[in-house]
């Protein structure tokens, strides 16, 4: 009977192996992503390296769903750029074009105007109540590089969590089932 | 081994993979594009104010200008085969004591395709030109043209060329 004991046995920690092995492996993939995010943060010294457009005021150069990557160096804004912004009181940030710029000759602090280039009139309005100006504090980045369509994830994913939490399942099962 | 799963995600995986290596080569092609020597060779064009339609203060006490002015651009070389659009706008750019730099964005355009990068045309202000304060007589104003390449996909590309300047009036409209 000894050896039907010594198989049994021998089932039991490999399967234990073979799921400590899972989890491991998950939190490989987990703290990786993490990684590589906050490496881009590193990189890039933005708090959020990537960021998906959610209004058409940039059409026809950014649609709904393209991704913008972000860069903040200490090089001065200037009129062009197009900047992403938080104003106090709102909270999803904006993107839109600088198109006005004053720097002070003491201190060096600026004034900035922005605008949709598919929008009519200026930003003021989007400001908080009686907010001419962005300062250079407002300013989260400046877009460097785009992406088409592939914010749309993101997007189909915040507006429809069901989608989300049915994909988390199904790789979840996934990762669980998969024996390799 | 070779279930219908493991071979969804070999062709998915193997797909995105060309995906963003295709990506990145037409972004990284556009280099090749850039002017090597001075971009005045790269774009030409030419701006010059033929009117000052408003100069007055406001009553906060701020300098407010409209001008009218003809623009002729021939921008065709800026775009590749990964170009999207071309942004192009004139910005006033002037020197007063408070501030080191004024930027102020008179006029923009957005063009689509390169049939129509090159044109002359008459326009005014579209948005006017007002200082902080009350500098701007007598001012002298540079003329600036920024263009902003926006790619299908990758990296985006700003330049600028000085243009023109020329002498706001000595005295309000």
């Amino acid at each position: 009977m000894g050896w039907l004991s010594d198989s049994l046995d021998s089932i039991r920690t490999l399967q234990i192996r073979h799921v400590l092995t899972q989890i491991v492996s998950l939190g490989m993939i987990v703290t990786s992503a993490l990684i590589i995010w906050k490496g881009l943060m590193c990189v890039t010294g933005s708090e959020s390296p990537v960021v998906v457009v959610l209004s058409g005021s940039m059409e026809p150069g950014f649609k709904r769903g393209d991704i913008l990557f972000l860069h903040m160096s200490k090089d001065p804004i200037r009129a062009g750029e197009i900047v992403v912004f938080n104003v106090d009181g709102r909270e999803i940030p904006i993107v839109h074009r600088v198109i006005k710029v004053h720097e002070r000759q003491d201190t060096g602090e600026v004034d900035i105007l922005t605008k949709g280039d598919n929008n009519f009139g200026d930003d003021r309005l989007l400001y908080a109540h009686g907010q001419l100006w962005l300062q250079r504090h407002h300013i989260m980045g400046r877009a460097v590089g785009f992406l088409p369509y592939v914010g749309w994830v993101t997007i189909i994913m915040t507006e429809k969590p069901i989608i989300k939490y049915l994909l988390i399942g199904a790789l979840g099962l996934l990762v669980i089932t998969s024996k390799e | 081994m070779h279930s219908f799963g493991y071979r969804l995600n070999t062709v998915l995986t193997f797909a995105l993979l060309l995906l963003a290596v295709l990506c990145g080569a037409a972004s990284f092609l556009d280099a090749f594009n850039s002017p090597l020597s001075a971009s005045s060779s790269y774009v030409q064009a030419n701006a010059q104010v033929v009117k000052v339609n408003r100069f007055r203060r406001q009553l906060n006490g701020a300098d407010e200008v409209s001008l009218t002015f003809n623009v002729s651009l021939d921008m065709k070389r800026l775009f590749t085969w990964n170009t999207k659009q071309v942004f192009v706008f004139l910005a006033a750019e002037y020197e007063t004591p408070k501030n080191a730099l004024n930027q102020i964005s008179l006029w923009d355009h957005i063009i689509l395709d390169k049939d129509q990068a090159m044109f002359q045309t008459k326009v005014t202000t579209k948005y006017p030109l007002i200082d902080q304060g009350s500098n701007l007589r007598g001012r002298k104003v540079d003329l600036i043209l920024h263009w902003h390449v926006m790619p299908k996909t990758g990296r985006m590309i700003r330049d600028k060329l000085r243009l023109s300047d020329f002498h706001l009036p000595e005295a309000y409209t």
